[in-house]
């Protein structure tokens, strides 16, 4: 199952490598990662995407809770957390094909970031999902470059807050 | 007060109550040696390698339960103590790394002797801090400390800066730490505590299954308290030797690879297992998935993530073992039925396997027999209470483990989770230092011995007498067993004669009493010269190159299928 986790961390030099070290040396594969601000100037936040099995989910979460810069670790649970990625993608588009273009974009909400001669980007935000879907359309007009984040996300203010039942941590 | 950033270094150790440091200078930490220069409560203890440094400062750790503390300077210095580290970070042990670095202007630029310290160490420190900054430096060690010795204990890494070592500061040593990630956790759960003394008085076949936590989380009293309220068998591992009595009537010896058949039978055939402050580590369970099918788990640890890791936790229990065994205990009392007496015909069954697969070998042949130099320690030493044992890695190693009796925690002291040959000499120096009343032998192998020997010259000239007893096969004895019987006698690379060196005329090489004995009937007597001589003394024990260690179970094999001593002859694998 894909899990996403939301680590924050004290905002000092090597925290991020700590935190990706252990995945690396314990085996655990990190689909994406993408790591930012937050409203505190000396804490960051990464989020994780991992695909696994829920105990080495729980696994993971008291691993990453024992590294010292590690402030505190949540699971966003699917449905109760509100998920974003943003994209960038370019189409090596002729002219004429542009009005065709921007009229798909228009079904995800996507902006025209930059147009060139024979190529313009698109920028997308959306849940990864959505992100890929377009991804996909985009793909037999000449898609030839793509950026994205690593979704990130925050928990729905209706969720639950209540520490999951399997363990205590700390 | 006013002072320079290697004086705060040497006031903050004092300040930690920190007696003795191991190290070796070197560029990048000269400025933290001449303070060492200026003078200090602290006692450096002069190694000859970083790797015999920070194997000291385990063993000290070890033997005292105190921060161990070892100091190096930048590149090949803190590339030595990698070993020290990772085998800290394996066995839990307390360690502070003090190394120098190269100057913060030369940070980054491959300048001489820079190497990314922490970087390197990184997947082997609980924690570890690069100090550019000197005002950072007092707080810094004061979180290096209660990293160390907090929670789950273990090592950590501090790189300073060499320009940070030559600036001032204003110096005082921080009351608080500043950690607002570190928080280990400080109580157990009660509902949980209940539950497990419920499930504790309905098994029929209940263990103690107990780990190295025990004694690093100095909760051996209350095992003892634990186990004879309830009745309970207690199987304690390697790490946990000397945790609970070997003398006592429960104490039913270290399970795993070379424990006792009645232990590994008794694991395995429980109902209910009780771990404490243990890890289900492979050398231990043996095939995961066939070990102990039909036990429920109650799993004890300050480390949450121990706990599910390997063997479902049918109760899990988080929280200091200290606390934990003792709300056990009131929680059993609390729960029993006057009368209860706890698993009687479990303990009758263990009793019988004791009696029925002893560790078996045969004295008799061409050759002093290995086994026969343990026990001969361990005779000549009965009943003393000033006693300290290190080992090495292999053979020797774990015959230690079966024929050595120990009834105090800290001291039996061994590389387990690592299995770092050449951990024995130093971690005895180690040892002495902190206790230098005690008796400190090392039992090593001979291809162990020679991983780290120069430390004698350090056991020697700082007057930290050890005995060194080499257990000489004139092989890599542990390799080539697994050779003879999982390879067919292909004897690769692993012939070390008995003869080069001549471990007797080394150890007079360096200023020690070297003692070399070949024959039985002169093995009581030679001991017992090496262990009165009050100098530090290495003894040659040469004996039988064949001798294997029995039982065995074979590495992924299921831990019910024990090879006897016995059975030898029809083993295939
Ligand atoms: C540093 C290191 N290198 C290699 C090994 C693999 N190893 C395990 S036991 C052993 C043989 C040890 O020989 P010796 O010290 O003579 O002990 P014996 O088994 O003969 O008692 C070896 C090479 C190890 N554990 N540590
Ligand atoms: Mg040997």
């Amino acid at each position: 199952m894909r899990h996403t986790v939301s680590v924050l961390v004290e905002n000092r030099p090597g925290a991020l490598a700590r935190v990706s070290n252990m995945f690396a040396r314990r085996g655990f594969n990190i689909e994406s990662l993408a790591v930012g601000p937050t409203e505190r100037h000396d804490v960051s936040r990464i989020t994780l995407t991992v695909d696994c099995p829920a105990d080495l989910l729980e696994q993971i979460e008291k691993q990453m809770h024992k590294l010292v810069n590690v402030l505190r670790v949540s699971t966003l649970e699917a449905g109760e957390a509100v998920e974003r990625e943003l994209a960038l993608v370019r189409v090596s588009a002729e002219p004429s094909r542009r009005a065709e273009l921007i009229a798909l974009s228009e079904v995800f909400d996507a902006r025209v970031a930059d147009l060139g001669p024979d190529s313009m980007i698109f920028e997308v935000v959306g849940t990864p999902e959505q992100l890929e879907s377009f991804e996909e359309l985009l793909r037999p007009h000449g898609l030839t470059e793509l950026a994205r984040t690593g979704r990130i996300g925050l928990a729905r203010a209706s969720a639950s807050r209540a520490p999951r039942p399997q363990h205590v941590l700390r | 007060m006013k002072m320079l950033g290697s004086d705060a270094i040497l006031r903050s150790l004092e300040a930690e109550g920190i007696d003795v440091v191991f190290g070796i200078p070197g560029g990048a930490i000269l400025p933290l040696y001449d303070a060492f220069a200026r003078g200090s409560t602290v006692r450096h203890v002069l190694a000859r390698h970083e790797q015999g440094a920070g194997h000291m400062a385990e063993g000290y750790a070890r033997a005292s339960g105190k921060v161990g503390v070892a100091v190096a300077t930048s590149g090949p210095g803190v590339t030595n103590l990698v070993t020290p580290i990772a085998d800290a970070w394996m066995d839990s042990t307390p360690l502070v790394c003090i190394t120098g670095q190269v100057r913060t202007t030369l940070i980054g630029t491959d300048a001489f002797q820079e190497t990314d310290a922490t970087g390197i160490t990184l997947p082997i420190v609980k924690h570890s801090w690069l100090v550019q900054d000197v005002q950072e430096l007092p707080h810094v060690l004061k979180a290096a400390f209660h990293v160390a010795r907090t929670g789950r204990s273990g090592p950590v890494l501090v790189d300073v800066a060499k320009d940070v070592q030559e600036t001032e500061i204003d110096f005082t040593y921080p009351h608080q730490v500043d950690l607002p990630g570190w928080r280990p956790p400080a109580g157990v759960h009660p509902r949980q505590v209940r539950e497990a003394a419920r499930a504790l008085l309905a098994a029929s076949r209940p263990v103690l299954y107990v780990g190295g936590g025990v004694i690093n989380g100095d909760a051996c009293d209350e095992l003892r308290e634990l186990a004879e309220v309830g009745g309970i068998p207690v199987i304690a591992t390697l790490m946990a030797k000397g945790s609970f009595p070997e003398t006592h009537p429960l104490c039913y010896g270290p399970p795993g690879m070379h424990g006792s058949k009645w232990a590994n039978w008794g694991l395995n055939k429980s109902d209910l297992i009780v771990a404490v402050g243990a890890r289900f580590d492979d050398r231990v369970t043996g095939k995961l998935s066939a070990f102990a099918p039909g036990a429920k788990v109650i799993h004890f640890d300050i480390d949450a993530a121990e706990i599910g890791k390997l063997r479902r936790a049918d109760i899990p229990v988080t929280g200091p073992l200290r606390l934990a065994l003792a709300e056990l205990t009131k929680a059993v009392r609390e729960e029993e039925e006057p009368g209860h007496e706890g698993p009687v015909a479990w303990r009758r069954q263990l009793e019988e396997w004791r009696e029925a697969f002893p560790y078996r070998y045969r004295r008799e042949g061409d050759y002093l027999k290995p086994q026969a130099i343990v026990e001969t320690l361990r005779d000549l030493t009965l009943g003393r209470d000033d006693v300290v044992w290190t080992t090495g890695v292999g053979q020797h190693q774990m015959w230690a483990m079966q024929y050595l009796v120990c009834d105090r925690p800290r001291t039996f002291i061994t590389s387990g989770g690592l299995g770092t040959m050449g951990y024995g000499l130093p971690a005895a120096i180690g040892a002495k230092a902190a206790r230098p009343d005690a008796t400190v032998v090392c039992i090593d192998g001979d291809g162990c011995f020679q991983m780290t020997c120069q430390e004698l010259a350090t056991s020697v000239l700082e007057g930290l007498p050890i005995v060194v007893v080499i257990v000489n096969n004139g092989w890599l004895g542990m390799v080539r067993q697994w050779q003879e019987m999982f390879y067919d006698n292909r004897f690769a690379e692993t012939h070390l004669t008995h003869q080069v060196p001549d471990y007797a005329q080394l150890a007079e090489a360096y200023g020690a009493a070297g003692f070399t004995v070949e024959a039985d009937d002169e093995l009581e007597g030679v001991l017992e010269e090496a262990l009165t001589c009050g100098r530090t003394a290495v003894v040659d024990a040469r004996c039988d190159p064949e001798e294997k260690c029995f039982p065995m179970i074979p590495a992924g094999a299921a831990a019910i299928d024990v090879i006897e001593f016995s059975e030898e002859k029809a083993v295939e694998a």
